[in-house]
């Protein structure tokens, strides 16, 4: 089991530097590290409104902090499972890790090399979305579709591209003829296959699954799910799973970390996780799941819903809604330390040792 | 035992297409009793939504109901005319969609929306109607009904918009409402409210509900019974904890066997091979044949009812049927 543990402020100098705590002494330094990754968006005013704002009119320019210090590892190999209610920024997360959107603050590095690309560079993290349709060009055979990345990144010729779209579909579960039929020809399970067999076509190391199997029905999430998994294997894969299913997470990861308004709340092994959550927020999370054990439930919600990104709770983000919650937490923000158990990080007032 | 709230006997929905009439509804029969909750389970395609509109009325050409019967209070809906239609729509029976914002009109304030609701089944005064649509706000949780009246659809989030258009079905106490995933767009936590809403707005009003969902999860801890759909046939109905601890039919075997959550973690999934077939080339006989580890040569007919205590499966091979308890009605066994 993985025990990866950064301090949430590593100092630059030791880059690979574990948190001595529970880490076994020699440890490969993880395949991906993001630390300390914030990325905000800002709404800047147009002209009407920058002329209304001159005039004295109350507009400002309106910052959301989608990611908001985000630090943590995932070794080579490894499962690792981002879960957040929407609005949380863990889709955000992934399109910084998979290198689509620069982080305003913080840095994800690779193998310790900082994952943004100069032209021409083949990606070595790849992305599948979770509506495969609207991921693919409607008008475009899926065999060009799969072929366009490597033969851009130079990984194979024009000349052999057939084989290769063969092989990809072959590898994903579909036959090689499929190649020359247009996206609106598949079913939703085929099409989540081909988007998989197009992150694959550059050989990539890590992928960012971001709800990619969210669409799907049960019977082929299942298949689809299975098929993940089997190539992870295969191809000795790397994985950041991205999912609001609390079942999908636990039946797929290895470690889950937990975000809730674009902050890390809570992250640690996939078994400690669901049986003791430590987060408020997470033990809400899991006792709101429906289960199939769970029959005439009476639901007992948490409070509210999640507060607008615009204009997050001060201190920490989750007390207007925690049950637990004290002045201090309206007023301090607490910060991701670890707790006894391996691998365990949550970050709450009400878990200090001495609280 | 009284005449049931909503007798549905095999009711058949097509829809014309280029390639003929396709039956995305096929032979569907149900009872519902007074505040009873029937959860609809099924995945995309499997008819559970049409089975729903379908009793509210709101198929459309090229769709039509060629046949069967749909009794509610009594009375006959299928063949009704449409204005009889229009006065139970939203009055005594209501319907709640997945997606809020297409229900809600996004240029009309909510108070327009809901005192409308209410006058078109009722001669009451508008402020009396106001008055209790704020009371329907605020039965469903919506803090100070008075002001969020006068706002528009979109200044909601998605899960108060849900709630909007709850309070909307809630409005005229129907005695049948028909929620088709009213929930599958929410987050995990609001999802968990509006269940808990739901569960106590039916019980105190004494509503009946149908719940159509694709999650059986939910649905386990709604419904006090269950009818799973595939390929447009209720394949196993029955109450919840039988059909969910010793399911008869194999693709509800399967539909539970790939849950994640019943499979132990990191190891493959059991999954159902193969895909959903298209409503215009269904196999002979029995639609799930194909994908079935049980099926033999004679699934290739038509397989019929059979009623296993209160339980009823559509297959002629059910899994499991415990000897003394069951007793079949002397239909097609092997």
């Amino acid at each position: 089991m993985n025990t990866a543990a950064v301090p949430l402020k590593a100092p630059a100098s030791m880059p690979h530097q574990e948190s001595p705590a529970h880490s076994p002494p020699a440890k490969a330094a993880p395949l991906l590290e993001v630390r300390e990754v914030s990325r905000r968006f800002v709404k800047r005013l147009d002209l009407i409104e920058r002329l209304a704002a001159r005039l004295g009119a109350d507009l400002h320019e309106q910052t959301v902090h989608a990611v908001d210090r985000v630090s943590f590892t995932v070794q080579a190999g490894e499962v690792v499972g981002l879960v957040g209610e929407s609005g949380c920024g863990k889709s955000t997360l992934g399109r910084v890790i998979a290198g689509l959107h620069p982080p305003s603050d913080g840095e994800v590095l690779l193998e310790g090399r900082p994952i943004q690309l100069r032209a021409g560079q083949r990606p070595v993290v790849q992305m599948i979305f979770q509506d495969p349709f609207a991921s693919l060009n409607p008008r475009m055979r899926v065999g060009d579709a799969i072929a366009q990345a490597p033969l851009a990144h130079g990984l194979i010729e024009r000349g052999e591209s057939e084989a290769y779209v063969a092989r990809m579909l072959q590898q994903v579960g579909l036959a090689p003829e499929m190649a020359r039929r247009y996206p609106h020809q598949f079913s939703g399970g085929q099409r989540a296959r081909i988007g998989i067999a197009r992150a694959l076509a550059v050989q990539p190391r890590f992928l960012v699954c971001d709800e990619a199997v969210a669409a799907l029905d049960v019977s082929i999430q299942a298949q689809v799910i299975n098929l993940l998994m089997d190539l992870r294997r295969e191809l000795g894969l790397t994985l950041l799973f991205i999912s609001h299913d609390l079942g999908v997470i636990r039946h797929v990861c290895d470690r889950v970390v937990v975000m809730y308004l674009g902050r890390v709340v809570e992250s640690g092994p996939i078994e400690s996780l669901y049986n003791t959550p430590q987060h408020p927020y997470t033990q809400a999370l899991l006792a709101e799941v429906p289960r199939l054990d769970r029959r005439g439930q009476r639901y007992q919600p948490i409070r509210g819903e999640i507060p607008s990104p615009l204009a997050p709770p001060t201190g920490c983000h989750f007390h207007p809604r925690c049950p637990q919650a004290s002045a201090r937490c309206s007023s301090e923000v607490p910060f991701l330390r670890d707790l006894p158990g391996a691998g365990v990080r949550a970050a709450c007032h009400l878990l200090e040792p001495s609280a | 035992m009284s005449a049931p709230l909503l007798q549905v006997q095999g009711l058949v929905t097509e829809f014309g297409t280029r390639d003929g009439a396709v039956r995305a509804v096929n032979g569907v029969s149900f009872d519902l009793a007074e505040g009873e909750v029937l959860g609809l389970v099924g995945e995309s395609g499997s008819g559970k939504s049409v089975t729903g509109f379908s009793i509210l009325g709101l198929i459309d050409p090229p769709g039509r109901i060629a046949a069967g019967s749909i009794r509610f209070e009594g009375r006959e809906l299928v063949g009704a005319p449409p204005e009889a239609l229009r006065r139970l729509r939203g009055h005594r029976i209501a319907m709640i969609f997945q997606d809020p914002m297409m229900t809600l009109n996004p240029v009309l304030r909510v108070d327009t929306q809901m005192v409308e609701a209410i006058l078109a089944h009722e001669r009451i005064p508008r402020a009396q109607a106001l008055e209790r649509c704020a009371e329907a706000l605020h039965r469903v949780g919506i803090a100070s009904p008075g002001e969020r009246l006068a706002q528009y659809p979109h200044q909601f989030s998605g899960g108060m918009r849900q709630r909007v258009a709850i309070a909307i079905a809630l409005l005229n106490r129907p005695s049948l409402i028909i929620a088709d995933e009213p929930t599958t767009a929410l987050d995990v936590t609001v999802q968990g409210q509006i269940l808990y809403e739901m569960q106590q707005l039916v019980r105190d009003a004494g509503t009946a509900l149908i719940w159509i969902t694709h999650d059986l999860a939910v649905v386990a801890g709604l419904a006090e019974r269950i009818a799973v759909m595939y390929a447009g046939r209720v394949v196993e109905q029955g109450s919840v904890d039988a059909v969910l601890d010793a399911p008869l039919h194999p693709y509800t075997r399967g539909l539970l066997d790939s849950v994640p959550a019943n499979n132990p973690p990191g190891i493959a999934l059991r999954q159902i091979p193969g895909m959903t077939p298209a409503l215009a080339q269904l196999p002979p006989g029995c639609a799930f044949a194909p994908r079935c580890s049980q099926a033999a040569a004679d699934c290739s007919r038509e397989p019929a009812v059979q009623r296993i205590g209160a339980r009823e499966v559509r297959c002629i091979r059910p899994l499991q049927v415990t000897a003394p308890a069951a007793h079949s009605s002397g239909e097609a066994r092997p």
